[in-house]
C-alpha cells in the first residue's frame, strides 16, 4: 500500500513518517508537496508534525489553504483514511476535517517526553489492531497540544465514542484535567486523540513515528501503523471498498476566536 | 565627514588601530569603512588577542577532513559521511534579551552547519548562570531555554544533551555555548569561497534592517549598567525562515551550480563578502542598493553592519544561475544577484553605482591586527589553592556555617544541588526525539544520535568546570576534554574530534590573558593525549560585568562513534544482581569539588590531579568493553564523586538500588572528612560500569591487559542506597527518596513562577 506524507515548508516529522513507513514496515511512502494539489495516488495520507508556515499566527492556521488540502479533504469525504500527528492533527483542526481547538499546554511550555495513552475505540482505521483499554507508551512534543471543545461538543464526541485516545497513568487510569499529572497538556477529558464522525479522518498529538524501533527507546507507536497496514489487507480481503463511512461530519468552522 | 577621536572611540578602534587602517587605505577612511574595519577589527571577528594562542592547539590527524578556518569542522566517520559541528557562544545577547539572544544563538550555529552541506541532526547546549536562588537567574534561565527551544524545535533538529552549572561568578553574565552537528556525504561539502571573477554573488534570506547593528562590537565590550541600552544590537530569530534557508540550501547544493556558500552571522554583509573573498583569494563588489531592505532609508554603513538574522551569501557558478534561482523560489525565497565576484582582492562597495567604500580583503582579514597581550599569574591564586583539612575538619576555621558531618545529608545535598540534580526541568523543553535517531535521551549520559542507513552512531558530549578552572585555568581545560571524551567514551563511543568554545573576561588584564594562555595550553595537551584534535570553535571575550571577570571557563565538545548503533551504553545500572566495578583510583581529591562548594560553602584548593595516559587507557577500556557487549551501563564519577555517580546510576530505573564497600581515603586528621573525600572527591578518570556476573572475570581481566586499576566495590539490586566506607555503612538512603530529592531540585525554583 501507498502512503502519501504531505510536507508543508515548517514540516519537520515528514522524514520521520517516511523512513517509518519505508524501513520499519516495508510499505510504499511519497512526499506530498504542499503546493501540489497531487495525491499520488496514496491509499492513506498523513500529514506530519512540525510547525507547517512557521505557525506564528494560530497553528496550522496557514496550512489549511495550501493547494493540497482540498486534495486531502476530497479524500478524506470519500472515506480515504487521513492521519493528523501533532501539528497535522492541529491542521485539521483548523481544516474544520475534525472538531475542537488546540490551546498552549497548561504549563505555558513545550513539552516533549513519553507519555501513556488509552485506546478508547478500535473502530477506526488507526487503532483497528489495538485491543481496547491497551496502554501504549508514545512520546509527546508539542507547545499547544492542550485540547479544546466547548460542553455540547464534548459531549457529543464523547456520545459518538470520537474520542481516540486519552492521556492516562501508566496502569490506564484517566486522572483529574487541572492536576493530573499524566495529562502532559491539561486537555479536556485527557483527549490526545479524536476522529471525525465518519472515523477515517485521526487526529493525535502524540507520534507514533517516534516509536517504532527498539533502539529509540519503544515500540509502542507500531500499533498506529500496524492498525492502517491490517485495515487495508481486512479490506482487501473483503474485496470491499477500503472505506470505513461515508463523510457525515458536518462542514465544521473551527472554533472560532481560540 | 572626518573621522574624529569621539567617532574612532565610539567603534572600538584604538588610535594606534586607526593609524593602522590609514596606511593600509593610504587616506582616511570615509564612516562607512570605518565600520567595516570596526567590525572585521573587533575581537570576535579577528580574534586578535587569541590567535597566537590558538595557533599552538592540535588540529591535524587522520579522520581530519576540515581544520579550523572554514564555518564549521568536519570528521571522516566512515562509509563515505563526514559528521560536520561546532560550538559557539551568545553570552552577551542572551544577557541584554534572553530569549532572543539565546534562539538566534542556535539560529547561527544552525546556518554554520548547514553551510558546509550537511544536515543539522543535533543541538546541545551548555550553560552557565548565577545561583538559581538569586534574584533574576529563574527568569533568565526560562529565557534562555524558551528560546533555544523556540528556534530548535520549529526548525527540527533535536536538543539532545548538554550541560549546566550555576556559580555566583556568572551572575552577571551568564553563557549560553550551542553545539551543533550535522552529516554529509564527504564529496558533498561545501566550502564558503568566492572565486572566478564575474561570477555572480547572490543574497538570499530575510530582508536587511537596522536590527544587529554592531552586534559584534557590543560582544567585545565588557558590561555595565548601560549595557540594557544596547537591546537594540540584539536580534530577533525567525526559524521558520531558517527551516526555507536550511530546505533551500541543501537542494542547491545538490544542483552543482554552487561555487561558495557563506551565512551573514556576526558582522553581517561586511564579514561575509570579506571573508568568501579571502578564502576564495579574489575581490568581491555588491552593490547594497540591491539588498533587499525591512525599511526605508538604509544608509550603505547600515546595511554593511547590519546582523539581521536568517541571511545567506552564494556565489553561483556562471550560466547556472537559474538553476539556483529556481530552487529558492520553490521555497518562496527570493535570491537576489548583489554583486560579483573580482580578481583585484578588494572588497568594493557600491550605492546605486557609486562607489562608497573601497577596501583590500587582506586589511581586514589576514592582515588584521593581532596582538601578543602581556599576562600574569593573577594574585587570587595563592590564597584560593590555600586548603587545610586539618583545619577545616577541626571545625574552628572561619568559614564553616554548613559543615555537616553526616554523609547521609551530604549526599542528598549534593544531588539537590541544581549543577548535579536532573535537568528534566529543562531538557523536556526542548524537542530531543524529532528526526527519529536520538537513541540515548538526555540525561543518561552523552547525546548518542544513530546515522539512519549505516550501522553507526554518533555520541556527543560537550563539558567545562569554570571553578576547576578558577582554580588551575591548565588543568581546569585538561579536565574538560577528559570529561566530554569520557562521556562519550562511557557511551561506548571512540572519540574522534573537538570543539572548544573559550569564554573568558577582558584579555586586556594580564590576569585575564595568564588565565586563557594557562587554558589553551591545556586543551592542546589533553587533546593531544586523547586523540580529539579540535576542527574548530569559538572565542567569547570580555565577558565581565563591572569589572568582575566570569570564572575562566573553556567548554569542549567532543564527538565520537559507535560503529554498532545497538550497542549504545547509558549511565543506567540494568539488572539487579550485576557487579559494580570501578575503574580508576580515587584519591579522595576535594579540591574544587562540588562537596566542598555545597557542604562546606567553599571553593579552594587545586582541581584534581589528571594523569593523560591513564585517562586514555580508561577510555580505550570502556569502548573496547562495550564493543563487546560486556559491560551493561558506565557512568564517570565527576561532580559529586563516586557517590553521586554510584546514585545517578540508580535513578530513572523504577527505584532499583545498589549497595557499595570502598576503602577510606586519609586526607586529613578526621574521620567524617576522610570518609567524605572518599564519597565525594572528584579524582579523575574513573568509570562506574555495571557487569552480569557471567562477564565480572573477562572484564577484570581486560581491564588489567590495558593496565587500568579496576575493583568490585559492590552489586546491584533492592531499592535502597547502600555505601559504606572501611566497613561502616555511612549512607543508607531509599532510592526513591533519593530520587526525589533529585528530580525535583531544579523545577522547584519554577514552580512558583507558572501560572
Amino acid at each position: 500500500m501507498r502512503f502519501g506524507v504531505v510536507v508543508f515548508p515548517g514540516s519537520n516529522c515528514d522524514e520521520d513518517a517516511v523512513h517509518a513507513v519505508r524501513h520499519v514496515f516495508t510499505q510504499e511512502a511519497d512526499y506530498l508537496w504542499h503546493k501540489d494539489p497531487d495525491l499520488k495516488g496514496a491509499d492513506v495520507v498523513i500529514l506530519p508534525g512540525g510547525f507547517a508556515h512557521g505557525d506564528y499566527l494560530r497553528v496550522g492556521a496557514m496550512a489549511r489553504f495550501s493547494p493540497i488540502m482540498a486534495a486531502v479533504r476530497a479524500f478524506a469525504d470519500r472515506g480515504g483514511p487521513v492521519l493528523g500527528i501533532c501539528n497535522g492533527f492541529q491542521i485539521l483542526l483548523e481544516a474544520g476535517m475534525l472538531r475542537g481547538a488546540m490551546l498552549r499546554n497548561r504549563t505555558l511550555k513545550y513539552r516533549c517526553e513519553h507519555v501513556h495513552l488509552r485506546v478508547e475505540v478500535t473502530d477506526t482505521p488507526f487503532t483497528c489492531a489495538v485491543r481496547a483499554g491497551q496502554v501504549l507508551r508514545i512520546p509527546i512534543g508539542h507547545g499547544e497540544g492542550n485540547y479544546y471543545a466547548p460542553p455540547e461538543e464534548l459531549e457529543r464526541l464523547e456520545t459518538n465514542r470520537q474520542v481516540v485516545l486519552r492521556y492516562t497513568d501508566p496502569t490506564g487510569r484517566v486522572g483529574d484535567d487541572s492536576t493530573d499529572e499524566w495529562n502532559p497538556n491539561g486537555s479536556v477529558h485527557a483527549i490526545a486523540a479524536v476522529c471525525n464522525a465518519a472515523r477515517n479522518v485521526v487526529g493525535m498529538m502524540p507520534h507514533p513515528e517516534r516509536a517504532c524501533e527498539p533502539l529509540l527507546g519503544g515500540e509502542d507507536g507500531r500499533a498506529i501503523f500496524e492498525s492502517i497496514i491490517e485495515w487495508f489487507r481486512a479490506a482487501e480481503r473483503s474485496t470491499l471498498p477500503p472505506a470505513v463511512g461515508q463523510a457525515t461530519e458536518p462542514a465544521g468552522e473551527p472554533v472560532a476566536g481560540l | 565627514m572626518t573621522i574624529d577621536p569621539e567617532i574612532r572611540e565610539r567603534h572600538g578602534l584604538k588610535p594606534d588601530e586607526y593609524e593602522r587602517i590609514v596606511s593600509f587605505l593610504g587616506r582616511e577612511p570615509n564612516l562607512t569603512e570605518l565600520g567595516i574595519f570596526s567590525v572585521m577589527w573587533s575581537e570576535h571577528c579577528s580574534y586578535k588577542s587569541s590567535r597566537v594562542h590558538l595557533r599552538t592547539l592540535p588540529t591535524n590527524g587522520p579522520q581530519v577532513l576540515q581544520g579550523p578556518g572554514e564555518n564549521a569542522g568536519a570528521i571522516d566517520i566512515g562509509e563515505g559521511l563526514a559528521a560536520v559541528f561546532k560550538i559557539e557562544s551568545h553570552n552577551h545577547p542572551s544577557f541584554i534579551e534572553p530569549y532572543q539572544g539565546a534562539a538566534t544563538g542556535v539560529g547561527g550555529i544552525i546556518r554554520d552547519i548547514f553551510t558546509m552541506g550537511a544536515r543539522p541532526i543535533a543541538l546541545l547546549n551548555s550553560l552557565r548562570f548565577g545561583p538559581l536562588e538569586a534574584p533574576g537567574t529563574a527568569r533568565l534561565v526560562e529565557g534562555v531555554v524558551a528560546g533555544i527551544a523556540g528556534y530548535g524545535n520549529s526548525i527540527g533538529i533535536p536538543t539532545v544533551g548538554g550541560e549546566i552549572a550555576f556559580e555566583p561568578s556568572y551572575a552577571g553574565n551568564p553563557l549560553v555555548n550551542v553545539f551543533c552537528l550535522g552529516i554529509a556525504r564527504q564529496p558533498d561539502l561545501v566550502k564558503g569561497i568566492a572565486s572566478g571573477a564575474g561570477n555572480a554573488v547572490y543574497y538570499v534570506g530575510a530582508k536587511t534592517g537596522r536590527d544587529g547593528i554592531h552586534g559584534a562590537t557590543m560582544a567585545s565590550a565588557e558590561f555595565d549598567e548601560k549595557s540594557a541600552e544596547k537591546r537594540p544590537a540584539v536580534q530577533v530569530g525567525d526559524p521558520f525562515m531558517e527551516k526555507l534557508l536550511l530546505e533551500a540550501c541543501l537542494e542547491v547544493m545538490q544542483t552543482g551550480a554552487l561555487i561558495g556558500l557563506q551565512d551573514m552571522g556576526a558582522a553581517g554583509l561586511t564579514c561575509s563578502t570579506t571573508e568568501m573573498g579571502s578564502r576564495g583569494g579574489a575581490g568581491v563588489e555588491i552593490d547594497v542598493s540591491l539588498v533587499p531592505q525591512r525599511e526605508a532609508g538604509m544608509t550603505p554603513y547600515e546595511i554593511m553592519l547590519s546582523e539581521s538574522q536568517e541571511r545567506m551569501l552564494l556565489v553561483a557558478k556562471r550560466g547556472r544561475e537559474a538553476e539556483i534561482e529556481r530552487v529558492f523560489e520553490k521555497w518562496d525565497l527570493h535570491a537576489v544577484k548583489i554583486g560579483e565576484v573580482t580578481h583585484d582582492g578588494m572588497l568594493r562597495v557600491k550605492d546605486r553605482g557609486r562607489v562608497v567604500a573601497e577596501v583590500p580583503n587582506r586589511a581586514l582579514t589576514d592582515d588584521a591586527p593581532v596582538y601578543r597581550r602581556p599576562f600574569s599569574e593573577p594574585e587570587y591564586l595563592r590564597e584560593a589553592h590555600d586548603l587545610d583539612l586539618d583545619v577545616l575538619g577541626s571545625g574552628l576555621a572561619p568559614v564553616l556555617p554548613r559543615v555537616s558531618t553526616d554523609q547521609n545529608r551530604a549526599l542528598l545535598a549534593l544531588l539537590a544541588s541544581p549543577t548535579v540534580a536532573s535537568k528534566r526541568w529543562i531538557y523536556r523543553q526542548y524537542d530531543h526525539m524529532v528526526r527519529t535517531n536520538t537513541i540515548n535521551l538526555p540525561g543518561l549520559g552523552a547525546g548518542v544520535i544513530r546515522i539512519k542507513g549505516t550501522e553507526r552512531a554518533l555520541a556527543m558530549s560537550v563539558d567545562g568546570n569554570g571553578r576547576y578552572c578558577y582554580l588551575d585555568p591548565c588543568r581546569g581545560a585538561m579536565l574538560a576534554v577528559a570529561e566530554a571524551a569520557r562521556n562519550v567514551a562511557c557511551a561506548g563511543a571512540r572519540p574522534l574530534g573537538a570543539t572548544n568554545c573559550l569564554n573568558f573576561g577582558n584579555p586586556e588584564r594580564p590576569e585575564i590573558m595568564w588565565q586563557f594562555a594557562s587554558a589553551v595550553e591545556g586543551l592542546g595537551r589533553a587533546c593531544r593525549a586523547l586523540g580529539v584534535p579540535i576542527t574548530g570553535g569559538n572565542v567569547s571575550l570580555y565577558n565581565e560585568t563591572d569589572g568582575k571577570a566570569i570564572y575562566p571557563t573553556p567548554v569542549v565538545g567532543v564527538v565520537g562513534l559507535l560503529e554498532q548503533a545497538n550497542r549504545v551504553v547509558s549511565r543506567r545500572f540494568q539488572g539487579s544482581g550485576d557487579a559494580i566495578v570501578l575503574f580508576g583510583d580515587g584519591h579522595g581529591e576535594l579540591g574544587g569539588s562540588e562537596y566542598l562548594k555545597v557542604v562546606c560553602n567553599l571553593v579552594r584548593g587545586v582541581p584534581p590531579s589528571v594523569d593523560l595516559v591513564a585517562e586514555r587507557a580508561l577510555q580505550d577500556l570502556i569502548v573496547a568493553l562495550s564493543d563487546d557487549s560486556l559491560i551493561r551501563s558506565a557512568h564517570d564519577c565527576s561532580d559529586g564523586g563516586l557517590a553521586v555517580a554510584v546514585s545517578e546510576c540508580c535513578f530513572d530505573r523504577g527505584g532499583m538500588g545498589a549497595e557499595i564497600s570502598i576503602a577510606g581515603t586519609r586526607v586529613s586528621n578526621h574521620d567524617w572528612l576522610n570518609d567524605a573525600a572518599a564519597l565525594f572527591g572528584e579524582s579523575a578518570s574513573r568509570v562506574v560500569v555495571s557487569v552480569t556476573p557471567d562477564a565480572l572475570a573477562s572484564v577484570l581481566e581486560r581491564a588489567a591487559v590495558m593496565k587500568v586499576p579496576a575493583r568490585v566495590i559492590g552489586q546491584t539490586g533492592g531499592n535502597r542506597l547502600r555505601m559504606a566506607v572501611d566497613g561502616r555503612m555511612v549512607i543508607e538512603h531509599s532510592v526513591d527518596d533519593a530520587e526525589r530529592m533529585w528530580s525535583t531540585a531544579v523545577g522547584q525554583y519554577f514552580a512558583r513562577r507558572v501560572a
